[in-house]
């Protein structure tokens, strides 16, 4: 792109403003931006302005070329440039309209305080356009036999997110949804999801550019009126809405999609899918597309799995398509793998909950019942301001403020600066509290900026970021991953380059994890999954660095450790510094990073004591098997040689194998597998008895076949246990030593 | 050497295959031997003792040279195997279940091969996926345990080994009541049990004057087809390379019982020395039976160092000595029974200095037959052997 136009910078430039979805609280638009961007990209503009009309052309005046040179509409040079924006190939296209619908919902309902219950169905359409209502196609959907596609192949789907937020006013729908470069998080500091992806619109204008569908629109804000039913279209070449249709209806949330497949249907019948108790208010988009729907990596799968563990206190259903693109499906399967007949997530949180599919109807239950703690926007901070970011700040402040004084600058637009530490700095680079701020010259302002680097501040303030919080992380890795041990850690807020971040970290070990292959890194931003270019990010990185050997787990030298492991990383930041445009990845500042390590050692240490712990345990109990186990089969063999009793002698040596693994009892309770546990508290751990669940899940297998839909067979969450444990084990430090002078 | 026959056979009857009252004896006192084991074991537990058993150790360390018997002799030494102790607790358990099926064995007046014991024993421990056995090689040397703790034979716990090993000469013999020609026993030769003891064969009779033992199958045949034992009027055996224990106890018997010198044929390599020293003064693992095993006047006839030059052989039979074997040589150069055996050292040296081993094959590039038309008859005659 080397014109920016000038209509568009005033609302960012395109490439530096990927986020173009309205604040769906109809929320008045604010475009507040730091100063700083806003030099930026107009500096950058002036650039390529400057480099076209220097260049020398033998042919071209500057006049001929005025001729030509005009605006660019967005959605043209969106239709060109969708790998910018999320569209590169069909697949992709399909987990960035899903990610964009989910990652909005999930944002109205925090702004408005609701408990978030989102519905995603993805349905298969015939290859030819079909003007019939929605009957005749699941019709088709159900009967209609696969077809088999070549790899590359992509086919229609009709992608429906329904979410119980607030709804949206009316007046506000066209233009949050009719509109690109539409919206105000950007330039804010606050943390927020919208940072993320390019924007509802960009996926219904995707939607019309492919299919010629217009996007249509159901929302109730009011729960005792009628909802709008809005279709509307995008005009390329304007940026701006057609609506098509514009009618009030009842038909909220919609029942047609109820009656989609047997799992929906069962499911509705139960009150669990899409009913109007759950979703009183609310926003419902549809977007017909060109698509392709896979399993396995970077899948709408794996999006909404991993959605669901960064935010345990959402309720996700997923009815995917009956059909897959491509006859190879990937199968991840390490997460996603749910208890075949379990019984339907409850609407209340549920402790143990964990991801359950029926019927084809995935269902991520709310784990917690506690929403994020609201974010707050905050003011730059003087440790991370550039010396040009400072020079632009102050111009535009004197510009609405004339006779703002240096100290008030400093104290009202920066964060953390005191009046008093405002006057010290004034007095240190020789001015005072009451110089003027449009006095501040170049020279003075250098000054200025390099006392900042020197002075002594509290560090940014953390209200603005939202934790995910160690007892949510667990719920939600648990309710994901089937391991047998949970770890997680919160990282404390720090800051870089003047922004304040923080950093948590989880794992999951054991269980049904394969065991070979290199752990599994997940990665998360604001509590967006981060699905790509693993490798490129800066969590990645201090995966690979850390010293997983320390905790008793392989790690061939500079890769990921190898073992039934998954490794959880979210950053939570008011500004998150991604490597390009396609917010993939986390950029590798070195503040971040090493949060990043020292958030997976917490982690690690916890691991790593589980495993030792384990490792003593396995041999405690072992010998006590090994000498119980062989009494029996030496009782028999001596009393079939001399006839003596088998049964006392039996006991007579049990006996004395008692009173030799006494120590161990100590250890073991009398299931004589388990480490004894004690009072639940807030360490970061979760172990689950694997055995149990092991047994449990097989035993659930035999059983799917009969019913699936009995809302009773549900032995795996009742056998499955499950504990927060404070010190998990008490150190027998006499125990060791009396263990090893007995015993070896 | 004076032509004999066989003055003195066995005092035992013969044809018989009842049970004679002496094994009938022998038995009981086996039985006895396994229940005060057991007796012992119990009276532990209830006493409240660790339950333990003394084992001989069946080690090199615990082997002793006695120079004037010229064999090898198993040493005081023993270990304990504790029931509550990690490392010995399952060959506690196994030596249990064993003695157990042994004594069963002996009531039934059955016998079992070392195989057929290991599937007796081998289940699954009750309540877990291990198995009491997992291969017989975990189960042999436990029954060789049994056989020093108890200080009873193989045979005496009713427990053979598989066949192995092959007999045919001038000699006749009465296997179980069934008398053998092993002057008409074809190419394959008569397959030596693994009891041999007197009660089962004895010897009727027997012309030959001595016994060529060679080391393998292949070169045996070799001989039986060349009629060699025939021409040469000699028993003609092989025990398919380390004799097992049947062999080298029939080997014994015909040159105690029959005063036969017992000839060796073996390769030019430490393996080829080892077996020599075995069947000459016993072997470790089985130190405990040398009295019943080894031979202490056996000769080995080749193959020799020196054969490469003197029979002018090809270049191509050389096999270079792998570091494995330099080390096994100079091991075998340093056991007492070696080390103090001026001519052995200078064969071993001579061996190392080649560099490179020769199998008995190694003659038929000079002629298909030369190893027994003119190899050993010319070597017999020179009485060029090592003692």
């Amino acid at each position: 792109m080397t014109e920016t136009p000038a209509g568009q910078a005033a609302d960012g430039p395109l490439l530096d403003s990927p986020r173009m979805a309205g604040s769906r609280s109809g929320k008045k638009r604010t475009s507040k931006r730091t100063p700083g961007k806003g030099a930026s990209s107009r500096a950058k503009g002036a650039a390529g302005k400057t480099a076209a009309s220097t260049k020398p052309s033998t042919k071209a005046t500057a006049e001929s070329m005025a001729a030509k040179q005009r605006d660019i509409s967005v959605s043209e040079f969106f239709a060109k440039n969708r790998h910018l924006l999320g569209f590169d190939n069909p697949r992709k296209a399909l987990l960035t309209a899903v990610k964009e619908a989910v990652d909005n919902a999930l944002d109205a309902c925090e702004e408005a305080g609701i408990l978030p219950d989102i519905t995603v169905v993805i349905e298969d359409l015939a290859e030819v356009p079909d003007d019939k209502p929605r009957k005749g196609k699941k019709a088709k959907a159900d009967d209609a036999p696969a077809k088999k596609k070549g790899p590359a192949s992509s086919s229609r789907y009709r992608l429906t997110v329904v979410d119980n937020g607030p709804g949206i006013v009316k007046k506000q729908v066209e233009h949050i949804f009719g509109r690109l470069l539409y919206g105000s998080k950007f330039h804010r500091l606050k943390m927020s999801r919208g940072q993320q992806g390019i924007g509802i619109s960009a996926a219904g204008m995707y939607g019309l550019i492919t299919t010629g569908r217009p996007m249509m629109i159901q929302t109730r804000p009011d729960r005792k009126k009628k909802a709008h039913h809005i279709e509307l279209a995008i005009n390329t070449k304007t940026n701006r809405a057609e609506v098509t249709q514009d009618i009030e209806t009842d038909n909220f949330p919609q029942q047609e999609l109820r009656a989609l497949t047997a799992g929906t249907r069962a499911l509705a019948a139960q009150g669990e899918f899409l009913s109007p108790v759950v979703y009183p208010t609310g926003t419902s988009v549809t977007i017909e597309l060109e698509g392709r729907y896979q399993k396995g990596r970077g899948s709408v799968d794996e999006f909404l799995e991993l959605t669901a563990i960064a935010n345990p206190h959402a309720r996700i259903v997923f009815v995917p398509p009956s059909k897959v693109s491509a006859d190879e499906v990937d199968e991840s399967g390490e997460l996603l793998a749910p208890v075949e007949g379990a019984a339907p997530a409850p609407q209340k949180a549920d402790e143990t909950a964990v991801t359950s599919e029926q019927d084809g109807v995935v269902i991520f239950p709310r784990a917690v019942e506690e929403l994020p703690p609201e974010t707050q926007e905050i003011m730059p901070h003087p440790k991370g301001l550039e010396l040009g970011i400072l020079l632009q700040m102050l111009k535009e402040t004197v510009a609405e403020k004339p006779e703002i004084t240096l100290a008030k600058f400093m104290t009202e637009r920066l964060s953390r600066v005191s009046a008093p530490s405002a006057s010290k700095l004034c007095k240190q680079i020789g001015l005072t509290a009451r110089t003027r701020a449009a006095d501040v010259d170049h020279a003075a302002a250098e000054k200025l900026f390099n006392a900042f680097q020197d002075v002594d501040l509290p560090a940014p303030p953390t209200d603005c970021l939202a934790p995910i919080g160690v007892q949510q992380l667990l719920r939600g890795m648990f309710k994901g991953v089937r391991a047998e041990f949970f770890a997680a850690s919160s990282r404390s807020p720090q800051i870089y380059r003047g922004r304040p971040f923080l950093i948590e970290a989880a794992i999951a070990f054991g269980g049904e994890l394969k065991g070979d292959d290199a752990a599994r890194v997940i990665r998360f931003a604001n509590r967006v999954p981060l699905l790509f270019q693993q490798s490129a990010c800066s969590s990645f990185k201090a995966v690979t660095e850390t010293k997983w050997k320390n905790y008793d787990l392989q790690q061939p030298r500079g890769g990921l450790p190898v073992g039934p492991l998954v490794i959880m990383l979210h950053m939570a930041s008011v500004w998150v510094p991604f490597t390009s445009e396609s917010k993939e990845a986390i950029a590798d500042y070195d503040e971040i990073r090493k949060e990043m390590k020292l958030a997976l050692m917490e982690c690690g240490r916890k691991l790593g004591t589980y495993l030792r712990k384990r490792q003593k345990m396995k041999r405690e109990s072992q010998r006590r098997d090994v000498f119980e186990r062989y009494i029996g089969e030496i009782a028999k063999a001596i009393s079939a040689i001399n006839e003596t009793d088998t049964q006392k002698l039996y006991d007579a040596l049990l006996a004395q194998a008692q009173q030799k693994t006494a120590i161990a009892d100590q250890i073991l309770d009398d299931e004589g597998k388990r480490i004894r546990e004690q009072d639940a508290d807030d360490e970061g751990v979760i172990i689950v008895e694997t055995g149990v669940t092991a047994r449990a899940s097989s035993s659930l297998r035999t059983q799917d076949n009969d019913d699936s839909d009995d809302a009773d067979t549900s032995p795996a969450r009742k056998t499955k246990k499950k504990r927060i444990v404070k010190k998990k084990v008490r150190r027998g430090s006499t125990s060791t030593s009396k263990d090893s002078q007995l015993f070896e | 050497m004076a032509k004999r026959t066989t003055k003195k056979t066995t005092t035992k009857k013969t044809a018989s295959r009842a049970k004679s009252a002496a094994s009938a004896d022998r038995d009981k006192k086996t039985q006895a031997k396994i229940v005060a084991l057991a007796d012992e074991i119990a009276k532990r537990a209830f006493s409240k003792k660790e339950p333990q058993l003394e084992i001989p150790t069946r080690s090199r360390s615990n082997t002793n040279w006695n120079k004037r018997k010229g064999i090898l002799e198993m040493g005081e030494n023993t270990s304990t195997r504790q029931l509550f102790d990690l490392k010995t607790a399952k060959q506690f358990m196994q030596t249990c279940l064993h003695a157990s099926t042994i004594k069963d064995l002996i009531g039934a007046d059955k016998t079992s091969s070392l195989r057929g014991v290991f599937y007796k024993a081998k289940h699954t421990v009750a309540g877990t996926k291990e198995n009491t056995f997992d291969t017989q090689q975990e189960s042999d040397p436990i029954l060789e345990d049994l056989e020093v703790a108890l200080g009873a034979l193989r045979e005496e716990l009713h427990i053979f080994a598989e066949n192995r090993g092959s007999m045919v000469g001038n000699i006749t013999i009465v296997d179980k009541g069934d008398e053998i020609d092993c002057r008409r026993m074809g190419s394959g030769g008569y397959a030596l049990p693994s009891i041999v003891e007197p009660d089962v064969i004895q010897f009727k009779k027997c012309e030959a004057d001595f016994v060529l033992h060679v080391e393998k199958g292949t070169v045996w045949n070799r001989f039986n087809e060349d009629r060699f034992w025939e021409k040469n009027n000699c028993i003609l055996t092989h025990g398919a390379g380390q004799p097992p224990r049947g062999c080298r106890r029939l080997l014994q018997r015909l040159n105690q019982e029959l005063k036969l010198p017992i000839i060796c044929v073996l390769d030019c390599d430490p393996w080829g020395h080892y077996i020599y020293s075995v069947i000459k003064q016993g072997s470790i693992s089985l130190a405990f039976e040398s009295t019943r095993l080894a031979i202490p006047q056996a000769k080995f006839l080749g193959i020799r160092a020196k054969d490469y030059k003197a029979c002018g052989l090809d270049e191509a039979v050389k096999i270079d000595l792998t570091d494995t074997d330099i080390k096994r040589a100079n091991d075998i150069a340093a056991y007492p029974w070696f080390e103090a055996k001026k001519h052995w050292q200078k064969e071993i040296h001579l061996m190392l200095d080649n560099g490179f081993k020769m199998e008995v094959e190694s003659l038929i590039t000079k002629d298909i037959s030369y190893v027994t038309e003119t190899y050993v008859p010319e070597r017999l005659a020179a009485k060029d052997w090592l003692d």
